[in-house]
């Protein structure tokens, strides 16, 4: 699997995404800047991964939406590529509109630094066919900004089309719309959720709940 | 020329800032206010003279970044 991590400033969760994408397929991620203007060739995997991207000035994601490598993350998605946003990435997908929907301040004002139950709503995507069906896992939550918001036609349409991923299972902390922690777009090739997979890897740190995430990522990949 | 760009949550749109702010003057006494709305305030000073098409330059950028127009509404003034 080749897959770049973008970093913006105020981007921190890079390097616990490139040790879990480097686990699984044996491959070091290439790191791009956010004023990079071009993706490597023969890309499989793009990821935005958390963090606070510029202060989380104006709304987070905003600015980082409209980075100069983000044209570039916008045709490779448009081409059918793999994107993958965590956290302060599934907020920048939102706001660049490569995915629906918006990241409200958690309905109880709290930033939220906890362990959350996910439940696995469609496994038929590159980045959860490593999960069964309706499997549950454990992941960390870890932000101010995870109230996954929608209108109401857009949230039916969501549920409609299949492209609820992820939702929490029991406490719905943040406030999220139908409990939803990651929607994808229409070609399911392009992910958003708000927990970190990235932070379970290691059965020394925090457990492997969040390894089939990647090891199902990097088998795609690999003609499995 | 001086522009005032308001962004407020769109109406249906859960506010919780604005419900903390309710609660919190509700505790000062103030039993009157129904409902309270938080958002923000962007003063742009803009290179141009005439009112027409700084207002048009101002409802563009906040189209394109000021506002997420999927969550908030915006009113451009010249104050």
């Amino acid at each position: 699997m080749h897959a770049a991590i973008i970093t913006f400033p105020g981007t921190n969760r890079e390097r616990d995404m490139a040790i879990a994408l480097e686990r699984v397929s044996g491959r070091r991620p290439a790191m791009l800047w956010h004023k990079d203007s071009v993706l490597p060739a023969g890309l499989d995997v793009v990821v935005l991964p958390g963090g606070f991207s510029h202060g989380d000035y104006l709304r987070s994601g905003a600015m980082a939406a409209r980075a100069p490598i983000m044209d570039a993350v916008r045709a490779f998605a448009a081409r059918g590529g793999h994107v993958l946003g965590v956290c302060n990435g599934f907020q920048i997908l939102t706001e660049a509109g490569l995915l629906p929907g918006a990241l409200l301040k958690n309905a109880s004002l709290r930033f939220l630094a906890q362990d959350c139950r996910l439940r696995v709503e469609r496994s038929d995507t590159a980045f959860t066919r490593g999960f069964e069906q309706g499997a549950e896992f454990s992941a960390t939550m870890a932000h101010g900004d995870g109230n996954y918001f929608a209108d109401d036609a857009t949230l039916d349409a969501l549920e409609g089309e299949g492209r609820v991923v992820l939702r929490y299972v029991g406490a719905n902390l943040n406030g999220s719309a139908r409990a939803i922690a990651g929607v994808c777009s229409a070609n399911r090739r392009v992910l958003g959720l708000m927990p970190h997979p990235e932070n379970c890897v290691d059965p020394l740190v925090g457990g492997t709940d969040g390894l089939p995430m990647f090891a199902g990522l990097s088998a795609s990949f690999a003609g499995v | 020329m001086l522009l005032k760009v308001t962004v407020l949550p769109k109406n249906g749109v859960l506010d919780p800032q604005g419900k903390a702010i309710q609660q919190a003057l509700g505790s000062l006494g103030f039993d009157a206010v129904q409902d309270v709305r938080a958002g923000k305030v962007i003063m742009l000073d803009i290179a141009e003279t005439d009112a027409t098409r700084a207002r048009a330059a101002a409802e563009d950028m906040a189209r394109k970044l000021l506002a997420n127009t999927v969550i908030e509404s915006f009113t451009v003034e010249i104050p």
